[in-house]
């Protein structure tokens, strides 16, 4: 019994720590959701594109190299140098700035006023895009992705839980390092948003698009901003994961690890992402802990949006959500 | 002239409210089913049935269904690949069991128990709203997909999971299994199609669609005058899975003959059709054709045209196509968000005006 | 005017382009793209390459030349269906898809269209029992005989007894993930080792749970049957709790480079079956060099050639290209058509000297089939990961797996398939 207690602590920790792993990209998601109420599928594959990005400039590959070489016949491979993390980090971050103006000027700017179902799928025509321009730009290999986070089990941790309650917890010195990180960001993202000139511009129009028109605010200034912090938060995310299993393909979608989050926290709260984070990392590791065994097992897929599914029928808008007032 | 109303005098509002009020439409429509009906299945081979034929009608069917749910009762799902894995199970399980009941009662059967589940999974629907009930129906996307995959009473017991359709036979055609021919598949597939649409397209006429479409514009607004949220929802939802159930009895059935519920039933296939009805456009039958049209044929088109004619490698031609795949899904909702059908209804409104517009 | 030029168009864009009929063709249904496509892409250059090389260095088998027409299926069952039609047209001899779920999608068609399918190491596995899959063949081995070798490896370390050992199955719970329980499950009953299955849901990126679970209840052996992300990720966390790598063992769909690379050093010592040798060091890879590699006429540029999965493509040319040799000595043209390819097949026997004659000395092992027996011998080895060197070492010899333990399960599944499919088993 006491084994069982001591078991479910652990998981309880490891839950905790997936469940940041999961707000870091939902965190993107809410972001856009906020400002231009587009429910933006893209942001899984934007992970995999800035993750694919950075590998790329670290490596010195060729952009498009594939294609160059059956266009032309020749046998480019690499520019053959190596770019440093953090410079690579940045450059990357440029790249999904110019992302978002792109988007911006060739997607949303024609869809202004749209339906938000209509908003959603051309998300997901954005998601194709970006999965096939990576693959063709970058190449569909899995690639390494070292930017010198630590990885494995935390000896500190171990020890200490050894000594306190005789067993040595699991907890992966990666995911301390998310939690670190993602505890940066967000402290950032709600300075930003607060205390600055461009934040405070956010939140109106977060608030209501006629309104902060009319204050003199620019929309499409605040969209582009907005879309390229949520690039930047997918280059954390894409990181984050790409470091745990390689950049390739499957890292897109871990987007939909992070909708339960969303629905549970609310699509417009960045603390509903970490919280409902937390509580769908937690809940999906302790009932696969717990009832999986008895049910076979891999329940954490579907438990996570049944756990979400709960709370809404409570809380339709979610934790965290803004009530949803209806008129006639 | 040639597309003119002038001359259809109508004088009950049954024609009033017939679907194809201009005469060069109705024959247009009763061209095209005799193509369909008696044409096609003469020149139709293997290829052109799988590759085309019949992937479009069974999309067609389940982009009919999603239709009633989200184009005309305003309810988003996402769980359309669980539910067509319901019909599959379902038919696989009924064609096993008693093999000597006709496999189109099996299929019908298969859509009448899909029904069930999806109005248990539409509960939910009572209080959850918009984007939160699509993602709350992921739901049930990933449970009964994991359902399927865990119980081995769903497969037979079958080492590996994987479930094989058995030979079945219409009117001493196989219908079913490896021997059928392309022309069999393909017409038991129409025969479904057309009385689905027929179904369909008087459901969404009548009362009943008229309840949901109310719900669907302001279901405050509709309670208030009368229509009962519960039952117009629920409907909605048992009517909608009764057509995604019934398309993936014979996907799975007719179409892939084996399946393996994780591939053949995932959340791509939840996205692929609702792509399909918000490309060919919400809230139309007509939609949900040239939704589906649309969806099946373009890829087989750009493939066939980038590897087979311009001669490209196979991997930058795939990546290529979902490239344009995706471009061309930004540009349609840019041009046209109502989709292909107000697009072709608005062909129509031009041609009626040629060659005097006002 | 323009409509009817655009709906030409449109036809002839939806007809396949059929290849000229005079050769040989051997379509390549590939995946470069979706979520497996790193792996398939090695596979598919290497299967081009061997049969490049069969046309530039031979001219051909028999002097005819090989056609492989290349159709991508990106792991989907449906773009698979649509594959086989497009090319089954153009006379195609075979098909080797690469994919659990298309296979048992192909099963039911080849044998209505009198095609061979070839599932090297993957498909279903009962397919062996001939007198019910007729068009079918997984020689050299396939994933109960993977299961048996891995066990026989683990008796072999244990001096014969696994009494009371431990042993974790990780598994993609899919179809491919679920094939090896039964055998392990008899096997455990006949050798006594506990058995615990841990499944994880594709894709897998995220299994802390599992190994959460492997942590707690320290297995002696972890035994994987993943695919995709699945194998980084669960070598990566089996790194992270510091599972001794070298009882960590995976059947050769989780032993290639793309799934021990991106963990680094952590993998070193992680060991994979494998049913084909590994590395460069075969004659053939200098005719490669010469004739296809050089001349630029590799399969994307030559990038993979002599990665695990690329040899494991090779090979799967090699047998089907002895396959043709063995139909055209029996059917006496070199213009052979599909069902004399079965035939080829059913006699194929690939000797230790004939591997060395083709310039791949003990690469496979041998392989002898006949009209009962579609699977050969189901031998597999066992090779180890080198992370330094970033190479895999072959550190065993072709074992035999238990034939007492699997003949009877593969019996069984095959006559429960005729018995569910109305086929009679034939006399052989």
């Amino acid at each position: 019994m006491i084994d069982q207690l001591i078991f479910s602590a652990e998981v309880f920790l490891n839950g905790l720590m997936t469940g940041v792993m999961y707000a870091l990209v939902a965190l993107g998601f809410v972001l856009i959701y906020k400002a231009s109420g587009v429910f933006n599928y893209a942001q899984g594959v934007m992970a995999l594109f800035a993750a694919l990005t950075l590998v790329g400039i670290q490596q010195g590959q060729v952009p498009f190299v594939h294609l160059i070489n059956a266009i032309f016949g020749t046998h480019v491979e690499n520019f053959g140098w190596n770019v440093p993390s953090v410079l690579a980090i940045i450059l990357t971050a440029g790249v999904m700035v110019l992302l978002a103006i792109l988007i911006e000027k060739l997607v949303l700017q024609h869809l202004v006023g749209q339906e938000p179902i209509i908003l959603f799928m051309a998300t997901i025509g954005l998601a194709y895009f970006l999965e096939g321009f990576g693959d063709v730009m970058w190449g569909a290999d899995i690639k390494t992705l070292d930017v010198g986070l630590p990885q494995g089990i935390s000896d500190t941790v171990e020890a200490v839980t050894a000594e306190w309650v005789g067993y040595g917890f699991f907890i992966d010195r990666l995911d301390i390092w998310a939690s670190i990180i993602a505890a940066i960001l967000v402290a950032a993202l709600v300075a930003f948003s607060q205390y600055t000139k461009q934040g405070r511009a956010m939140r109106a129009v977060a608030d209501d698009h006629q309104a902060a028109l009319s204050v003199g605010i620019s929309l499409r200034f605040i969209w582009v901003m907005v879309w390229s912090i949520a690039g930047f938060v997918a280059l954390v995310a894409g990181i984050m994961w790409g470091t745990k299993s390689g950049v390739q393909f499957s890292l897109s979608l871990i987007a939909l690890k992070a909708l339960p989050v969303l629905m549970l926290g609310g699509f417009t709260s960045i603390p509903g992402a970490i919280v409902g984070g937390l509580i769908i990392g937690v809940g999906e590791k302790l009932f696969e802990f717990w009832i999986g065994p008895l049910v076979g097992g891999a329940t954490e897929n579907w438990f996570a949006y049944v756990l979400a599914l709960l709370f809404l029928v409570f809380r339709p808008q979610g934790l965290f959500g803004e009530r949803i007032i209806e008129r006639v | 002239m040639l597309y003119r109303e002038a001359g259809d005098f109508k004088t009950g509002y049954r024609a009033d409210g017939q679907t194809f009020p201009i005469r060069l439409d109705r024959w247009g429509y009763y061209i095209l089913l005799a193509v369909a009906v008696l044409v096609v299945p003469f020149l139709i081979n293997d290829y052109w049935a799988n590759a085309v034929f019949v992937p479009f009608l069974i999309y067609a069917i389940a982009a009919l269904g999603l239709n009633i749910l989200t184009g005309y009762a305003g309810q988003v799902s996402l769980g359309t690949g669980g539910f067509m894995a319901v019909g599959a199970y379902a038919v696989y399980k009924l064609m096993t069991a008693f093999p000597d009941i006709s496999i189109v009662i099996h299929i019908l059967l298969a859509g009448g128990i899909t029904a069930i589940v999806g109005m248990l999974f539409g509960l939910p629907s009572l209080r959850i709203k918009g984007f939160y009930l699509a993602v709350a129906t992921l739901a049930a996307q990933f449970f009964l997909v994991w359902l399927f995959n865990k119980v081995p009473w769903f497969y037979n017991y079958s080492a590996s999971g994987q479930i094989t359709a058995p030979t079945r036979t219409v009117l001493g055609h196989a219908v079913t299994g490896p021997a059928t021919s392309a022309p069999a598949k393909y017409l038991i597939c129409l025969a479904f199609v057309l009385v689905l649409a027929w179904v369909a397209r008087n459901l969404t006429r009548g009362t009943s669609g008229r309840k949901w479409m109310a719900i669907r514009d302001m279901d405050i607004a509709a309670e208030i005058i009368g229509v009962n949220p519960l039952t117009a929802k629920l409907s909605a939802f048992a009517a909608s899975s009764f057509f995604v159930g019934i398309a993936g009895a014979l996907l799975f059935s007719v179409y892939l003959g084996a399946a393996e519920v994780g591939e053949a039933f995932g959340i791509n296939k939840s996205f692929l059709v609702l792509f399909m009805i918000i490309i060919g456009g919400l809230g139309s039958i007509f939609g949900s054709f040239a939704g589906a049209a649309f969806m099946v044929l373009l890829p087989v088109l750009l493939k066939n045209l980038l590897v087979g004619q311009l001669g490209w490698p196979t991997d930058l031609a795939a990546h290529i196509e979902l490239m344009i795949v995706g471009a061309l899904i930004v540009l349609f909702l840019i041009v046209e968000p109502h989709g292909l059908a107000r697009l072709w209804a608005l062909t129509k409104e031009k041609l009626r005006l040629w060659p005097f517009p006002h | 005017m323009t409509k009817l030029r655009f709906a030409a168009l449109v036809a002839a864009g939806l007809m396949a382009a059929a290849p000229a009929l005079a050769d040989l063709v051997v379509p390549n249904l590939s995946y470069r793209t979706g979520p497996y496509g790193a792996n398939g892409t090695q596979y598919a250059d290497g299967f081009n390459d061997y049969f490049t090389l069969l046309n530039e260095r031979d001219g051909g088998i028999g002097g005819e030349k090989i056609q492989v027409p290349e159709c991508e299926t990106a792991y989907n069952t449906e773009k698979g269906v649509e594959c086989y039609e497009s090319t089954k047209g153009s006379g195609a001899l075979i098909y080797n898809p690469l994919s659990t779920g298309i296979t048992y999608q192909l099963i039911p068609k080849v044998s209505v269209d009198k095609i061979p399918l070839y599932t090297p190491g993957y498909g279903r596995t009962s397919a062996k029992n001939g007198k019910v899959f007729e068009w079918v063949f997984n020689a050299p081995a396939n994933y109960w005989d993977g299961a048996s070798v891995a066990i026989k490896y683990l008796l072999d370390e244990n001096g014969g007894d696994l009494n009371g050992k431990k042993i974790a199955l990780v598994y993609h719970n899919s179809a491919f993930g679920k094939e090896p329980i039964r055998t392990l499950q008899d096997l455990s009953a006949k050798h006594g080792f506990t058995l615990t299955e841990i499944p994880v849901d594709a894709p897998g990126q995220e299994q802390k749970s599992q190994w959460l679970q492997i942590r707690r209840d320290k297995p002696d052996y972890v035994i994987m049957y993943g695919w995709g992300v699945m194998n980084q990720a669960a070598i990566q966390e089996a790194a992270n709790i510091r599972f001794p790598m070298e009882n960590f063992i995976g059947i050769w769909w989780s032993g290639s480079e793309v799934d021990v690379t991106p963990v680094g050093a952590g993998a070193n010592g992680y060991k994979a079956l494998t049913f084909h040798g590994v590395g460069m060091d075969y004659p053939v890879y200098d005719d490669l060099k010469t004739h296809v590699i050089d001349a630029g006429k590799a399969s994307q540029d030559g990038q993979h050639v002599g990665s695990v999965l690329y040899s494991r493509g090779l090979y799967a040319a090699l047998v089907i290209s002895e396959a043709i040799r063995k139909a055209q000595e029996i059917a006496g043209t070199s213009a052979i058509n599909a069902s004399q390819l079965r035939d080829g097949f059913e006699q194929l026997d690939i000797t230790p000297e004939r591997l060395a004659e083709l310039g791949l000395p003990d690469f496979g092992p041998e392989i002898k089939m006949s009209c009962d027996n579609h699977g050969g011998s189901g031998m597999a080895r066992m090779q180890q990961w080198d992370a330094e060197a970033g190479q895999w070492n072959l550190i065993t010899e072709f074992t035999e797996p238990d034939q007492e333990i699997l003949n009877p399960l593969i019996l069984e599944d095959s006559e429960a398939y005729g018995a569910e499919a109305g086929i009679t088993p034939r006399d052989c």
